[in-house]
């Protein structure tokens, strides 16, 4: 439905390159990367606010890379809302309708519509200015939504918000996207947040796209280094393949597989990493002793640093765990892990 | 900060020297006429002409800058445009170039030999000795202020109420107007404020294009010149009075503009 090809933009400090992108129809896709890797860049690019140096843009079947914003059907919210400060915030939400020729009855009843669906209905005569975050989302959400774009942008809807509030408009974004036909195309640089809204993603990294995929593909099977690192592999470690088997700094892997390559990456999500302190007996195939190095709260988790000979595997676990076996550093723990939850690239 | 360090007092001390010396001249020359003589003042025609040419040519000056000035501050405060800078520093040159150059300069253009004074004869305007003269150097003065206080507005709107408008359909000329231009309105009414502020002012451009007709600032000097310190007090004095006066109902309507947004 979107369809992005070889899309190049020369900002005069900041490049994106060569961005490939197939977004279907109708579909709920989060792109994803750390502040500054060129999200919002290539957000405003979709919806005709910057230039583009080459390369196309394709939403239906129309090419829109040279069409002005008004002409593209492509909504925007962004993190810090801009509402119209001057406008009520009925005024914001209809302000779409002065230049779309829509149904006066229709355009009540899809106005009724979002105003129930987003719970608006107290604050329709009321000024930006004195409304909450949560409350101008809503209203951001509404505005966009009023004029029934192909597509809507998201600029991390979320981030602004308070955690609480967090969860209640991650449902209610979800619950908007599936009542509607529009295609939702949100930024993130939360990982959680991806996991429970979109089935699909991208990774971007410094003006390029690292990885396209399923979530559950980005998460547990990364392409790259940075991805891996950016969806919290944090055990990840150069090896060489032999058979089945990776050899990494002194050790040896057992992978179950064969790789395709002769060396490369192996990476271990930290919670798929079992400590005991005695052998266990279960199919985990890989199992080494080594020594605590560093304990870390993390919060609700706790990080274990456990090296084994010359290599640190970084484990999580929970408090009551950590106290259950004693761990501290210097003791030495048996930490063990399936073949299965070795992703390598 | 604490009250009691030295430091505090020297900068309240610093405060009260510096309010003197505006207030006290001020104060002395306000209250200088007598009421019988502010009366026969404002009696004399061309002292009522003289303030009155004042006000509509700085007016007219500030019209000017508003119309050409509003679009220069948009681009200036929207766009980066490799000379940017070259072209903000142009836009100030009228503020620190001496007065009396100023109407050396727009003199040296509207005269016969040179082709702009010529081709203005030519139409029949008269830059020398005339309204259209006080008007154009009046403009030059006060389109700076005008044009820096509207940039400074502009620069305050976040683009992204524009981008959002766009995306909502909008055009470029109907996001400006509905959104940009109500949002901007109270620096414009600010900039034309200080443009015809500054405008009302001059003295030293305006005497040398046009000594005639007599805008306020020149009729002061001359009394000054011909009668003395005291009549050309009241004069003066009816010069402030009246722009004080001006200034605050602009000030009003705009306080009451930020209430309604």
């Amino acid at each position: 439905m979107i369809k992005i090809e070889n899309l190049n933009i020369h900002l005069s400090e900041f490049n994106l390159r060569d961005i490939n992108l197939n977004i279907e129809e109708n579909e709920f896709f989060i792109l994803m990367g750390p502040t500054g890797a060129g999200k919002t860049v290539l957000l405003e690019a979709l919806a005709g606010l910057i230039k583009t140096k080459s390369g196309n843009i394709i939403i239906g079947k129309k090419n829109i890379t040279k069409l002005p914003p008004e002409k593209r059907g492509v909504g925007i919210v962004y993190q810090d809302y801009s509402l119209f400060p001057h406008l009520t915030v009925l005024e914001n939400i209809n302000y779409g309708l002065h230049f779309h020729k829509i149904d006066k009855t229709q355009a009540e009843k899809r106005l009724n519509r979002l105003v129930e669906d987003l719970n608006l209905s107290h604050l329709l005569k009321r000024f930006p200015l004195n409304l909450s975050g949560g409350e101008l989302q809503r209203v951001a959400l509404a505005r966009a939504l009023m004029v029934n774009p192909s597509v809507l942008l998201l600029d991390e809807p979320l981030s602004a918000l308070d955690t609480n509030f967090r969860e209640e408009i991650r449902a209610g974004l979800k619950r908007l996207h599936k009542n509607s036909n529009v295609t939702f195309l949100m930024v993130t640089h939360d990982f959680a947040e991806a996991l429970s809204l979109a089935d699909r993603a991208a990774v971007m990294n410094n003006g390029i796209i690292e990885q396209t995929g399923s979530i559950e593909d980005i998460f547990q099977r990364p392409d790259s280094t940075f991805v891996a690192d950016f969806v919290g592999m944090k055990n990840l470690f150069a090896a060489q393949f032999r058979d089945t088997k990776a050899l990494t700094g002194s050790i040896e892997i057992e992978l179950g597989r064969k790789p395709a390559n002769s060396h490369g990456y192996i990476a271990i999500r930290p919670e798929n990493i079992v400590l005991s302190k005695e052998s266990l007996a279960s199919s985990m195939r890989n199992s080494f002793r080594g020594t605590v190095t560093g304990v870390l709260d993390q919060g609700l988790y706790y990080e274990v640093d456990v090296m084994v000979e010359n290599v640190t595997f970084k484990s999580l676990i929970t408090k009551s765990s950590l106290f259950e076996l004693g761990i501290q550093e210097g003791i030495e723990m048996l930490l063990s892990f399936k073949s299965t939850a070795i992703h390598n690239f | 900060m604490r009250s009691k360090e030295p430091f505090f007092w020297i900068t309240i001390s610093c405060g009260i020297v510096i309010m003197a010396f505006i207030l006290i001249p001020l104060v002395e020359m306000m209250t200088a006429p007598s009421f019988a003589m502010l009366k026969e003042t404002i009696k004399d025609k061309d002292v009522v002409r003289s303030i009155w040419l004042s006000i509509y040519t700085a007016g007219l000056a500030a019209i000017i800058s508003f119309v050409f000035g509003t679009p220069l501050a948009y681009l200036l405060a929207r766009t980066d445009f490799t000379g940017k800078r070259f072209v903000e520093s142009i836009i100030d040159l009228p503020i620190v170039i001496p007065h009396p150059v100023v109407g050396i300069a727009i003199l040296s253009v509207a005269g016969r030999n040179h082709w702009i004074g010529q081709f203005f004869s030519d139409l029949g305007i008269r830059i020398m000795g005339s309204v259209t003269g006080i008007v154009v150097v009046l403009t030059f003065v006060g389109l700076p202020f005008y044009v820096n206080a509207v940039k400074n507005g502009f620069e305050s709107i976040s683009p992204r109420l524009e981008n959002v408008s766009r995306s909502l359909g909008a055009s470029m000329f109907s996001t400006f107007f509905r959104i940009t231009f109500p949002l901007a309105w109270r620096s414009m009414l600010i900039g034309i404020i200080m443009c015809s502020a500054r405008a009302i002012s001059e003295f030293g451009a305006v005497v040398i294009v046009a000594y005639h007709p007599m805008i306020a600032p020149v009729m002061i000097y001359e009394r000054f010149e011909a009668y003395g310190l005291k009549y050309s007090q009241p004069v003066a004095v009816w010069l402030v009075s009246v722009c004080l006066a001006l200034f605050l109902i602009l000030r009003i309507l705009t306080l009451r503009n930020k209430k309604e947004a």
